[in-house]
């Protein structure tokens, strides 16, 4: 029996070791490769240029073109998910009914489960040509659609997320705030959400980190066409798809051009790494333990 | 007769024949008592005898807990506080509460004492200053905090933090006051200095204090009605009750042979 106990321990614990060697297989993958890459670019030649040329005759080596079309896509995305995560959570923690609830939680998260590559051509074929009739200036490719088809895939991210911070504000703050007469939309805005700051900035910053790094949609749906732009309406690029265009098998390994997905994907490792150290940060720091 | 009618008129809170239910549980049982203006009324009894359930019927607080059932009328100036033509918000506005731990929101002092006028849609800001000043004296508590105004109301000592509560409950000018042991979580100087503020509170408003603290009730009230399993079992002056009650069991219980 304590044989048994120990073997199993020693499998659990090479488990926990497994993902974390892969973690860091990851980032020792990209630094080091990225360091190739970096002996032939300059480090300020990334950060600065804006072009992003790699695969053409005229190389040029940066990485701005394609973080605007990640910032430009997920911004849409989270411009659309906030304020609906944030009014289902609303609902349904102030206003629905308990047996509701129970139903509709499970039913949103599903719109997470759904294949990306479903989202991507729905974003193609349906909502692009939906946009045209009112937009007709909109480009088959473009930020727009994709960027608000990632937005109805993260509203379970944020909505989850949001209703359980809300859900943790003591029953005394709801208390005190009807006992004074206010009415569920005041207490809702005046004191749930206040309270649940904390808690609701989390789920935003998790919900763009999912979005910064959501390929597929935007491989499908917004071109691939690097540009320095905030325009939502023309084709542009952003890091995931580059990575994705690259690793599809016409560039040689071992080549600059093939280098590029990895300093471009240590830049995207490192956005994503940021905001979630972020929100981890301001979870301990201001989630407030009420007793 | 006569002079039993004008007595009532005068009463502005009236509850009569009221039963409650949770689910299948009969937790209040036939209950009538009539509140006197001006003056504090103490809620005794051993825990789980209905007292805090009763006193959060006189503003609805029940009314979110599953399976609340009521029967029976209780009557706020006239009027019928459960049925459907009330304002519930404008109830509350009328008929304040206090809880049993310290509440405030995590706002500052000031927002914390503007919130009820605010939601009022209040946005006069000499009126709202002035308002934080003259309820903060009230509740004693503006020399503490007059330089903190701005500062988080967490930051205030338990004590302070349950004065404020009562004057944020204050600023929006209710005629009844329901206080649910208030002072169960404070310590006693804390709870010396709140009785007093209580004590002078009835010169403008009717309070409804529970108290699982038979001094307390005996220190503070006019009268006090003492509740046993769900009814309400005396309901003397406070003097009488303590000195020479009615009922045996009421004895029993104020000399501390069970609760």
């Amino acid at each position: 029996m304590r044989k048994r106990e120990k073997i199993i321990k020693v499998l659990l614990l090479a488990c926990g070791v497994v993902s974390v060697l892969t973690t860091f297989g990851i980032i020792w993958i990209l630094l080091s490769e990225a360091s190739v890459f970096f002996k032939t670019v300059s480090i300020k030649e990334f950060l600065t240029s804006d072009q992003w040329t790699p695969l053409f005759a005229d190389k040029h080596f940066g990485i701005l073109p394609l973080l605007a079309g990640t910032v430009l896509t997920s911004g849409i995305a989270i411009l659309v998910a906030l304020p609906f995560g944030l009014t289902i959570a609303i609902y349904l923690n102030e206003y629905a009914p308990k047996q509701l609830r129970k139903v509709v939680k499970p039913m949103l998260e599903i719109l997470a489960a759904v294949p990306t590559v479903v989202y991507g051509y729905f974003a193609l074929t349906f909502v692009t040509p939906l946009m045209q009739t009112v937009l007709p200036s909109l480009s088959g490719f473009n930020a727009l659609s994709p960027g608000i088809v990632m937005g109805i895939m993260i509203i379970p991210l944020i909505s989850s997320l949001s209703e359980d911070a809300l859900y943790a504000v003591p029953k005394s703050l709801r208390e005190a705030s009807y006992g004074m007469g206010a009415t569920r939309f005041q207490t809702a805005f005046r004191v749930l959400v206040p309270a649940a700051l904390s808690g609701i900035t989390v789920s935003v910053l998790l919900a763009i980190s999912r979005a910064m790094g959501e390929t597929m949609i935007v491989a499908i749906a917004a071109g691939q066409q690097p540009r320095l732009t905030f325009d939502p309406t023309v084709p542009i690029e952003t890091i995931t798809t580059y990575i994705v265009q690259v690793s599809m098998g016409d560039v040689e390994r071992g080549t600059i051009e093939y280098q590029t997905i990895f300093a471009a994907g240590l830049a995207l490792f490192g956005l994503t790494f940021l905001l979630n150290n972020i929100s981890f940060w301001i979870k301990k720091k201001f989630t407030r333990k009420y007793e | 007769m006569a002079e039993k009618s004008k007595m009532v008129e005068k009463e502005s809170l009236i509850a009569e024949n009221v039963n409650v239910f949770y689910g299948d549980n009969h937790v209040i049982k036939n209950v009538s008592i009539v509140m006197p203006e001006n003056s504090i009324t103490a809620f005794i009894g051993p825990s789980g005898c209905g007292k805090s359930t009763f006193l959060r019927l006189y503003n609805r607080m029940n009314d979110y807990i599953e399976g609340f059932r009521k029967d029976g009328s209780i009557i706020f100036n006239g009027k019928e506080i459960y049925s459907k033509d009330i304002q519930l918000e404008e109830l509350r506005k009328k008929i304040g509460m206090v809880f049993q731990k310290p509440n405030p929101f995590p706002k500052t002092v000031y927002e914390n004492i503007v919130y009820g006028l605010r939601i009022q849609g209040v946005k006069d800001k000499a009126l709202l200053d002035e308002v934080v000043e003259s309820t903060l004296k009230k509740v004693f508590l503006w020399g503490e905090v007059k330089d903190q105004l701005k500062k988080s109301a967490l930051a205030l000592s338990g004590g302070q933090q349950q004065r404020l509560c009562i004057a944020r409950t204050l600023a929006v000018e209710p005629s009844i006051l329901l206080m649910d042991e208030p002072t169960s979580a404070l310590d006693p100087i804390s709870t010396a200095k709140l009785e007093e503020l209580v004590f002078e509170l009835k010169k403008t408003l009717t309070v409804v204090i529970v108290t699982h603290n038979m001094q307390q009730a005996a220190r503070i009230s006019d009268k006090t009605a003492f509740f046993y399993m769900g009814e309400l079992k005396e309901f003397s002056p406070t003097k009488q009750m303590f000195t020479n009650p009615k009922e045996e069991i009421t004895q029993n219980y104020i000399t501390g042979r069970f609760g």
